[in-house]
């Protein structure tokens, strides 16, 4: 019936639109800012989004950025053919209390930084290469004991899992990472 | 509180209790009907409502038949459609036409009464988590917890569910934000800065679009209810601009009485139950304007091979319809109305003339002459598509508006009346709810209670929405049901016969009501009709009927609906006629 360069949904037919096969296009990696207003459910709605249409989210982050105005900043990192990544951003701007979502990773512009807890424990020798390496990364020591560190590190996120991973054979005990922040260079903004 | 508003007379007029600002905001917005069912959290705006006797209430059987209700009466008169139902129950029932709104973007308030604020989170009685189960199929919802912010919500909320792309709008009202006395404000300056749909087309993109107009040979108008949603000027301007090109037009479901039936170049309706003309135009058309519609798979069939040759123009009011499905080559973010009336100005001005499409109409009268809808009728059975023909031919000439339920009775309806006129043609298209009719042709008729109003049925679909008729009863809203009655779930069954083998598993009722007694029953009239040369008298005797009517027609069990175009294949891969064969391919089957 078809020459089936086939979808990764069920071997069926790709070419029906209940299985649009994007195969052939490249995944890319995003990252968006959704500015929303800080309204009971907006995380809710955005989230619901992701996961009601079938789109991937590596990692979100949200605070309120502007008290006075209610507004919220939502960074989310997303992956998807081009085709889907268009679609992400459309339908995100149909909810309505999102007022603009901005793409960092297209701007070129965009500065992209997480923030993680890493706590390591042990004695001696170990102990010693974990707090040599954490002064390498420019981590900070906020709480310590006769047997661990808990450093505080911020960087990009490859900056981040590369310091989790130096950090696994010294007796690393347990991450938590804030997933991405980004903003763009230059004066203007969004 | 008392010297307060003696000192304050003005302020006096502002302060109210919620459920008074509830009716209050309703009867600024121009309510004039609603359809609702009372509950213990909705008890205080019922109470108010009691005594403000410039709204209409109609009472409903089942909070599903309300919410379908609003949506005949929001798609007969373009405004909103209001339902009133309680918490729990009452706003479950309701989250299947709230889904069928959002789907054919039919404009719609639901209000829910809610559990008392401090009882949210607690599992009380008839406690839902309302606006977290509406989230996904509604176009906007709202938990009210302060008095002061209902009258600006409802205002915001009519204003989200009319403006952009229309749909079902949810404002979850906690009983003691209804108890609660409050400030109220009008409706004036109401906006909401991150809410900005766009409606203005980009003069570039319209005069790119009148140079494809001004080279298209094979051009092809694919219109939608986007068309019929922008409201009567709409239909004014598509019809004008089809004067002013001579370009062939055909529509979706959603769509029809856009463009009149009885016009030389109305093609039928496009896509899987459409007409072999205007599928095949689709197919072939060196342009496809596409106005307010969103290829929807049903119209696509196989997307890879979906009008090959063209050149395509979307007109579409939401940014993510377009490219959802199919690239188009030049997209317009627009209301349709202005749209059109861009295109009608831009090509005037041009003054150039179109090129000849001679041929492309003798293709089309070619396409027209194997006349698709043909079948083989009967004298001793009634033929579905004749009933509807019949039925078409005796209402024609009156002001009449047909609501369907959903299966091959909706498919017939669709290719066999044929309407002249936007808003008189109201069917569950996105969602395909069966049940959608009975209660959509209520709303239709409290929107028009001298209007023939018909909702052409299955008797699989009536039986679940049925209680409804006791509504049409009781407000005297004398709606026709006219039952294609082949005693089985026709299109299951059809799909059955043609993609698994004839087994036909749980597609037949084995117990059907007597619908005659049924409508007795219910207070209304009964006529059941199983012989085609009683036809017309009785299809008669149901139209002078004064009150509301069931009308069981005995049609031909084994009817198939064509033609059709199987899953999976492209628009010229249409089965014809009564050839139906095992063409569908093994990945077909597995696509409803």
């Amino acid at each position: 019936m078809s020459d089936g360069s086939a979808g990764s949904p069920p071997q069926g037919n790709p070419k029906s639109a209940y299985f649009l096969s994007h195969a052939d296009e490249e995944i890319e990696r995003r990252t968006l800012a959704v500015m929303v207003d800080n309204e009971p459910g907006v995380l809710a709605r955005v989230v619901g989004l992701f996961s009601g249409r079938g789109y991937n989210i590596d990692s979100l982050t949200v605070a309120e950025v502007d008290a006075s105005q209610h507004q919220s900043r939502i960074t989310i990192v997303t992956e998807g053919t081009p085709h889907i990544l268009e679609q992400i951003e459309a339908q995100l701007l149909r909810l309505v209390p999102v007022g603009e979502v901005i793409d960092i990773t297209k701007s070129k512009r965009g500065i992209e930084r997480e923030l993680a807890l890493v706590k390591v424990a042990g004695k001696g020798e170990a102990r010693v290469e974990a707090l040599r390496i954490s002064q390498i990364f420019r981590a900070n020591v906020i709480d310590t004991t006769n047997e661990s560190f808990i450093f505080e590190l911020t960087g990009a996120s490859d900056k981040i899992t590369q310091f989790v991973d130096l950090m696994r054979p010294l007796g690393l005990v347990e991450v938590s990472r804030t997933g991405v922040l980004s903003i763009k260079r230059g004066k203007e903004k969004g | 509180m008392t010297t307060q508003t003696q000192t304050k007379p003005e302020a006096d007029a502002r302060t109210m209790t919620g459920a008074e600002i509830v009716i209050q905001a309703l009867r600024e917005q121009g309510v004039e009907v609603m359809f609702g069912y009372p509950g213990g959290a909705v008890l205080p705006i019922y109470d108010a409502l009691y005594s403000a006797k410039d709204i209409r209430h109609v009472l409903v059987r089942h909070e599903q038949g309300a919410g379908h209700a609003a949506e005949g009466y929001a798609r007969t008169t373009g405004k909103p459609g209001v339902c009133l139902v309680t918490s729990g129950p009452g706003a479950t029932n309701m989250v299947t036409p709230i889904a069928d709104a959002m789907l054919d973007s039919i404009p719609m308030v639901v209000i829910t009464g809610q559990v008392p604020t401090h009882l949210i989170g607690t599992d009380a009685f008839q406690e839902c988590d309302t606006t977290g189960i509406t989230r996904a199929c509604s176009k906007h919802n709202y938990l009210v917890t302060d008095v002061n912010e209902l009258a600006h919500t409802i205002h915001e909320a009519f204003l989200i569910a009319r403006s952009g792309r229309p749909g079902p709008v949810v404002i979850d009202i906690p009983k003691d934000v209804q108890f609660a006395t409050g400030t109220y404000v009008g409706k004036e300056g109401i906006h909401k800065p991150t809410y900005r749909p766009r409606t203005s087309p980009h003069p570039d993109a319209i005069a790119a679009t009148v140079d494809l107009m001004l080279q298209a040979r094979r051009p092809v108008f694919y219109t939608g209810g986007g068309v019929i949603n922008s409201g009567p000027e709409a239909s004014r301007l598509l019809r004008e601009l089809q004067e002013l090109t001579g370009f062939p037009v055909t529509s979706t479901l959603m769509g029809l009485g856009a463009f009149p039936a009885s016009h030389p170049d109305w093609l039928g309706m496009v896509g899987m139950h459409g007409s072999f003309e205007a599928n095949n135009a689709m197919h072939d058309c060196d342009l496809m304007l596409c106005v307010g519609a969103r290829f929807d798979d049903r119209v696509t069939g196989r997307v890879d091979a979906f009008s090959p040759t063209s050149k395509k123009v979307h007109i579409d009011i939401d940014p993510s319809s377009v490219n959802k499905i199919v690239r188009v080559d030049i997209p317009i973010i627009s209301d349709c109305t202005e749209a059109l009336a861009a295109i009608i100005k831009e090509l005037k001005a041009r003054k150039a003339k179109l090129q000849d499409m001679s041929g492309w109409k003798q293709e089309i009268d070619i396409w027209r002459a194997r006349q698709c809808f043909a079948y083989t009728n009967s004298d001793e059975v009634i033929k579905p598509q004749h009933a509807v023909e019949r039925l078409y031919e005796l209402t024609k000439d009156r002001e009449t508006y047909i609501t369907t339920e959903v299966g091959q009775h909706q498919m017939w309806a669709a290719q066999f009346y044929h309407f002249e006129e936007p808003h008189h043609w109201m069917t569950s298209g996105g969602l395909g709810t069966m049940g959608y009719g009975l209660p959509a042709a209520v709303g239709v008729q409290a929107a028009h209670p001298n209007g023939l109003v018909i909702d052409i049925a299955g008797e699989a679909s009536i039986q679940m929405v049925m209680q409804e008729f006791s509504t049409a009863v009781q407000h005297k809203l004398p709606v026709k049901v006219f039952i294609l009655n082949n005693e089985w779930m026709g299109m299951v069954r059809q799909w059955q016969e043609l993609l698994h083998g004839e087994r036909y598993s749980h597609s037949y009722s084995e117990s059907l009501p007597d619908f005659v007694k049924l409508a007795e029953a219910l207070g209304g009239h009964g006529i059941r009709c199983d012989n085609p040369a009683e036809l017309d008298d009785k299809i008669r005797e149901m139209i002078d009927h004064p009150g509301p009517v069931l009308f069981d027609c005995c049609v031909e069990k084994a009817e198939n609906c064509l033609p059709m175009i199987p899953s999976g294949s492209a628009h010229n891969e249409m089965i014809l006629g009564e050839i139906m064969g095992n063409e569908i391919g093994e990945a077909g089957k597995k696509l409803v």
